[in-house]
């Protein structure tokens, strides 16, 4: 039959690339599926260069106790089942001894069942406290939580005195997840969310959900939870509306690109933010300013692009992987995985890591910084 | 196509037959043996490559990346049965894949149904809402019935993203395991096994669908609308039944794939898995099942094979793309079959 010999050379054209995908070398592997392309690319790009300057950097110094390291990248498009089909290929073909990204929650999410099964140490990149609460053997991650970004808002709140906030956040994935991570620790805080407004990821006017927040009674701050380009609308907004009380910002606009949109209008808010943004204006006592400066530069002059905090994750991922292989005096994986755990006092371009059997994340509040945006540039607010 | 060939020469070879039988009662069980034949003997090589593979799988990652060949195989089969003989594109499929996927998800967390029996919700669920949609949108042909189903699909896929409470939002939501009779299926080997099996029992309906008064009913719609609606044949209903009937294969395809990841986002409803599926169906070959296989192969397989050429992975994929397009220009599986096979396909 004619379709049995073309499914028998499809058969075989099948096989020979799969072949093809056989690993080769020696050395020690860690992977890491990043999304490099599609939506999540933002976070993804830069992660992926961190990851190659300092794999090349560490090596370049002899490795690890003399064992060079060789780093795995897969692109997952920001898609969780490819994430999944890379993160099993790690462990299974590749045979890696950790793994390092997972760039979003939603991609890091399907590859842990992967990783717990294997038994291999996973630093997630991915935002959301979902990754790490409740607590998985085998995961970690670095970045700072959204649940953290509020408590940080509030607690300045409390400072200033003012205890009735209303939200207005976006719809994506972000916006969403730390709206939640808001109201679930306002009471806890002792802030009450007497309003909340959303908005779509691609709105270009929120001025009715501002003007619903402007004519509820008793608003004395408003915070705005939101990626991309809605919280500089937002922004604008509020301020064509002369809205009289303060505005907070979420981490997720520590750009320069978010000062750029909003123009004038950004003048006054303030929002928290890792110390990495701020590098140069850190004071000299400040513990983590040499790390910052240091990734800031070398992360520039490599790639000739402004530095972001999604690839200081990356950086402080591998750098407490490096460490506790160090400690660990091999790589064996569940002994890198305790070292991991024992992290202490480390100093990365998020914060002060310290690990514990039940804090697999490891930073507080003091990784935020309070910024105030001042004459189209970020403050500290001391 | 090629598809009446067969059919022609299996009336010719039924007449002479006939005549030289001189009308015997072995006639009816010749008839029958023939026909199964004909139907079945495609999924031969298929059943063998099924058997086969796995002694040359040397880990789970092989199992797993098959298992997902079968799949995308059972989406782009029943999104074949639309495009392929019935001549209707569908752009939102992947919205299909999403109601499944949530439905096996959100029953069991939710509502505390049963995996198993969230699974055939979900299918019924997907044949109910393509029952409904489909009826307005099949009247509207080519392009508008592109932009339609576009349409229809994005809607889905915003209604997953923002209905966070049901479906944990953008980001996603846990997928509880598929328990059958106390034994959880885990595992790549299990899913390639569960996947395969019914891929080939969702060929084998295909396939008696396609040899079925409907099916040639469908081929005639697929050629001339107005020649078929001549001929007595009740077009917007064929229409409506097949979108249903790949609704459902779809949305099979979208629970399994939820189960098998245990995660699922709403990714799994978007835009680029609707384009995904509808390329498997041009990829593989327009009205063939084998072709949804191969199509599904091709788009599975290459981007693990492609990685080696790190960054500039996706312009080689996009120039096998072409490149296949161009050279097999009805689909892999139908333009080599005609080249190998010569006259007799």
């Amino acid at each position: 039959m004619a379709n049995f010999r073309v499914a028998a050379a499809f058969a075989a054209v099948g096989l020979a690339t799969a072949l093809l995908a056989c690993p080769a070398s020696a050395q020690v592997k860690i992977g890491s599926v990043l999304s490099v392309t599609g939506p999540a690319s933002f976070l993804g790009e830069p992660e992926k260069e961190t990851l190659k300057i300092y794999v090349d950097k560490i090596n370049a110094k002899g490795g690890i106790d003399g064992q060079k390291l060789q780093l795995i990248i897969y692109d997952d498009g920001g898609n969780a089942n490819a994430a999944r089909t890379f993160a099993t290929r790690l462990v299974e073909q590749d045979k890696v001894v950790a793994m390092v990204g997972g760039a979003t929650t939603g991609t890091s999410m399907a590859e842990i069942p992967v990783f717990q099964d294997a038994q291999i140490p996973f630093i997630s990149l991915g935002g959301s406290i979902r990754i790490i609460q409740p607590v998985k053997k085998w995961v970690f991650k670095t970045p700072h939580t959204d649940r953290m970004a509020c408590e940080k808002i509030f607690a300045d709140l409390k400072k200033r005195k003012l205890t009735k906030v209303a939200l207005i956040s976006g719809t994506d994935a972000f916006g969403k997840s730390m709206r939640d991570q808001c109201i679930a620790v306002a009471p806890k805080a002792g802030i009450t969310i007497v309003h909340v407004e959303n908005y779509g990821p691609h709105d270009s006017d929120m001025t009715p959900q501002l003007t619903k927040i402007k004519a509820t009674p008793g608003v004395q701050a408003v915070i705005n939870t939101g990626f991309g380009q809605g919280p500089a609308i937002v922004t604008r907004d509020y301020r064509q509306l002369g809205i009289p009380y303060p505005l907070y910002q979420s981490h997720g606009v520590a750009s320069k690109q978010f000062i750029k949109l909003a123009g004038p209008a950004a003048n006054g808010v303030r929002l928290p933010a890792a110390a990495l943004l701020v590098a140069d204006q850190l004071p000299d006592s400040d513990p983590q300013k040499p790390v910052v400066v240091a990734y800031k530069k070398t992360f520039e002059a490599k790639t000739g692009k402004p530095v972001s905090t999604f690839g200081g994750h990356a950086y402080d991922a591998l750098m407490i992987f490096a460490a506790a292989a160090k400690r660990a005096g091999s790589f064996d994986k569940a002994k890198v995985r305790d070292q991991i755990e024992k992290t202490k006092g480390f100093i990365g371009t998020g914060g002060t890591f310290n690990m514990s059997p039940t804090n697999h994340l490891g930073l507080d509040l003091s990784a935020f910084r309070m910024l105030e945006i001042k004459d189209g540039e970020w403050t500290l607010v001391h | 196509m090629s598809m009446l060939a067969p059919l022609e020469r299996f009336r010719l070879l039924q007449r002479r037959r006939l005549a030289a039988a001189g009308a015997s009662k072995s006639i009816l069980l010749d008839r029958f043996r023939l026909l199964r034949r004909r139907r079945l003997i495609s999924l031969v090589p298929i059943v063998a490559i099924v058997i086969i593979l796995p002694l040359l799988f040397s880990s789970a990652y092989y199992y797993r990346v098959a298992a997902l060949v079968f799949l995308f195989g059972i989406a782009a089969l029943g999104l074949n049965l639309l495009m392929g003989f019935a001549g209707q594109v569908s752009l939102g499929h992947a919205g299909f894949m999403g109601i499944g996927a949530y439905a096996v998800a959100i029953g069991p967390t939710a509502f505390g149904i049963p995996p198993v029996l969230s699974f055939i919700l979900g299918a019924l669920l997907s044949a109910l809402v393509a029952f409904v949609v489909g009826r307005p949108i099949l009247r509207l042909k080519e392009h508008y019935l592109a932009v339609a189903t576009l349409g229809f699909g994005i809607l889905l896929a915003i209604v997953f993203t923002n209905e966070a409470n049901w479906t944990g939002g953008p980001d996603g939501m846990a997928v509880p395991q598929l328990i059958l009779f106390n034994w959880p299926l885990r595992g790549a080997a299990v899913w390639y096994w569960i996947l395969a099996v019914s891929f080939l029992v969702g060929a084998v309906i295909a396939l008696n669908l396609i040899n079925s008064p409907t099916g040639r009913a469908l081929r005639a719609i697929h050629d001339s609308e107005v020649a078929a609606r001549v001929l007595g044949i009740d077009v917007a209903q064929k229409k409506l039944m097949i979108f249903v009937i790949s609704a459902v294969y779809t949305s099979i395809a979208g629970s399994y794939l939820a189960l098998l990841d245990g995660y699922i986002t709403p990714q799994i409803s978007g835009f680029l898995r609707s384009i995904e599926l509808v390329a498997m169906v041009v990829l593989g070959g327009m009205g063939s099942v084998a072709g949804s296989l191969v199509g599904a192969a091709v788009l599975v397989i290459l981007p693990q094979a492609l990685t080696l050429f790190d960054e500039y992975e996706h312009v080689v994929l996009g120039l096998i793309v072409m490149g296949v397009m161009i050279f097999l220009r009805a689909g892999i599986v139908p333009s080599l079959a005609a080249a190998f096979g010569g006259g007799r396909s």
